[in-house]
């Protein structure tokens, strides 16, 4: 499981996370929604050790994440996949090198014949072609690469899933094989995810839990039903923008 | 006066600031070098990647690198000539072309001409992977930035710039040779003469010694800034020119060093 206990976390005089507890249940799905620029994506970031708090502590695994020493960090990053927001791919490797590079066992890694046979599969379940693997990351549209930063994440078989807002910037049909994806991997391989997104609707069909994070805290942490019975204003503006989020919790 | 006051207060704070500033280059540096030597372990990782970095650099910079120095024992040939017409016998020219080529033109401008092309290379490079957070992928894969991109651009630097060296050595020697024959009554007996009249073994060893040290600068202080970007396409471009010019600086530095060290121990 993963857990954030009151962490703060600011960049110079700009305070991003002011006291945040969050938690991820073994085999949940939890969704992070909040205004853009909140910092869900520094929040993210600290799960995987990729900003240390200032203060607070984050337990994956029950792992400190902050105090690992360089092996156990790695070998800790080795279970968990990480979808960047802007795709983060190699620029310098085509996509079969990129994805190759998220098998993260050695031996595995090494057999030629085990990647041969992974990254194509890994390709199908973001729903491209295995032609792609040849490209390079510039040859490719923004939503492809999307996707296989969404194939490398998953290449490794990973315990943890993060994705950063996965979906953003995908036509309707590969958003919802994305989420439908994220929904699979949860369900048959029993994957622990936390999904930053924007969509409201996608959050409450494939998440579990839906968490909201505003002026660095996480105002409320509940089920779709909870969070649409909310009072609270900050959810209500949040809600309010996507209209079609009622009918699908019903 | 409150403005006099402040021009009074302002410069120990800058100093201690630009002091704060160097330590933490300092201590940073000094931390990458540590990370960098434990992750020499993962061969399996950096070995491969070292080999097409090699290729990379030497294949990409050989022409330039023999240019220079083509140009640079040309000019020195027909300068010398110039000088000692009519006082001292021909087979100094040898002599001279030889020792400027091997001991300082050869090592420094193929050091210098490199901190522009492998450095800002490298520079570059790194500070795009870290502001479009491909080390941090990297990082995220629980892979080691370290064995998969600084060593092998270290480790081809540190074999790639002194075999570079040696070929601009050569071809310095040789242009020097053609263009002293074409302006002045040379043979090519005095020209050898004269190379092997002043000429120690050392030279050869300290040409690339030297080489070894400025390999060292063209390849750590870029893979450190680029490393160390700060974020968007202005951070790479000051990372990449600082580097250049650190780098420059610290070629003259350790070239001065050296001549003192080794020459004048
Ligand atoms: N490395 C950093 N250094 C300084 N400031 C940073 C850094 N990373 C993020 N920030 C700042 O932290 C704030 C939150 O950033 P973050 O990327 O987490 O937002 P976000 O919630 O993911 O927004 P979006 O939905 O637009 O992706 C921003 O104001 C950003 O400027
Ligand atoms: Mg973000």
């Amino acid at each position: 499981m993963i857990e954030l206990r009151n962490v703060h976390k600011r960049f110079g005089q700009q305070v991003i996370l002011n006291g945040v507890d969050f938690s991820v249940e073994e085999g949940e799905t939890v969704a992070l929604l909040g205004p853009s620029g909140t910092g869900k994506s520094v929040l993210l970031k600290h799960i995987i050790g990729l900003i240390h708090p200032d203060a607070g502590t984050i337990l994956v695994d029950d792992l400190n994440v902050a105090t690992l020493g360089r092996k156990q960090l790695a070998a800790l990053r080795s279970t968990i996949g990480y979808v960047f927001q802007n795709g983060a791919l190699f620029d310098s490797m085509n996509v079969f090198e990129n994805i190759r590079l998220g098998i993260t066992d050695a031996k595995d890694n090494r057999n030629a014949a085990y990647c041969a046979t992974r990254v194509p599969e890994c390709l199908a379940l973001v729903n491209l072609a295995p032609e792609v693997a040849d490209k390079f990351p510039a040859e490719l549209s923004g939503g492809m690469r999307k996707r296989v930063g969404i194939a490398r994440a998953i290449a490794g078989k990973p315990k943890y899933l993060l994705y950063d807002e996965p979906t953003s910037g995908l036509d309707p049909v590969n958003a919802d094989i994305i989420d439908g994806l994220v929904k699979h991997l949860a369900q048959t391989l029993g994957v622990t995810s936390v999904m930053v997104t924007h969509d409201v609707r996608g959050a409450f069909r494939v998440s579990d839990r839906v968490a909201l994070l505003s002026d660095g805290k996480i105002v409320l942490q509940g089920t779709p039903k909870e969070f649409l019975a909310s009072a609270d204003p900050r959810i209500k503006a949040f809600l309010e923008r996507d209209f079609d989020s009622h009918s699908f919790a019903a | 006066m409150p403005s006099a006051q402040t021009a009074v207060l302002s410069l120990p704070r800058a100093v201690g600031r630009s002091v704060i500033g160097s330590l933490a280059h300092i201590g940073r540096f000094s931390l990458l070098l540590a990370e960098l030597f434990r992750a020499l372990v993962e061969w399996r990782i950096w070995l491969p990647r070292t080999m097409d970095e090699a290729r990379n650099i030497g294949a990409g910079s050989l022409f330039i690198v023999l240019l220079v120095s083509a140009f640079a024992g040309a000019v020195t040939a027909l300068q010398t000539g110039y000088q000692f017409q009519g006082n001292l016998p021909y087979y100094v020219v040898g002599t001279l072309v030889v020792e400027s080529i091997v001991l300082e033109l050869g090592p420094v401008l193929t050091a210098l001409v490199l901190a522009g092309r492998i450095g800002a290379r490298y520079a570059a490079e790194l500070g795009t992977m870290r502001v479009t957070e491909q080390i941090d992928a990297l990082e995220s894969l629980g892979r080691s930035p370290m064995s998969h991109l600084i060593i092998p651009r270290v480790l081809a630097g540190l074999v790639m710039i002194p075999v570079l060296t040696i070929f601009a050595n050569a071809i310095g020697v040789l242009a020097g040779w053609w263009s002293a024959k074409q302006v002045l009554p040379l043979s090519n007996a005095d020209f050898t003469y004269g190379a092997q009249f002043y000429w120690r073994p050392f030279d050869a060893y300290y040409s690339i010694i030297k080489a070894f040290f400025f390999a060292g600068a063209i390849t750590l202080i870029p893979c450190y800034m680029g490393f160390n970007a700060q974020q968007g396409a202005e951070g790479v471009g000051k990372a990449t020119t600082t580097a250049v010019v650190a780098t420059s600086v610290t070629i003259l530095i350790l070239d001065t060093l050296l001549a003192k060290l080794l020459l004048h121990p």
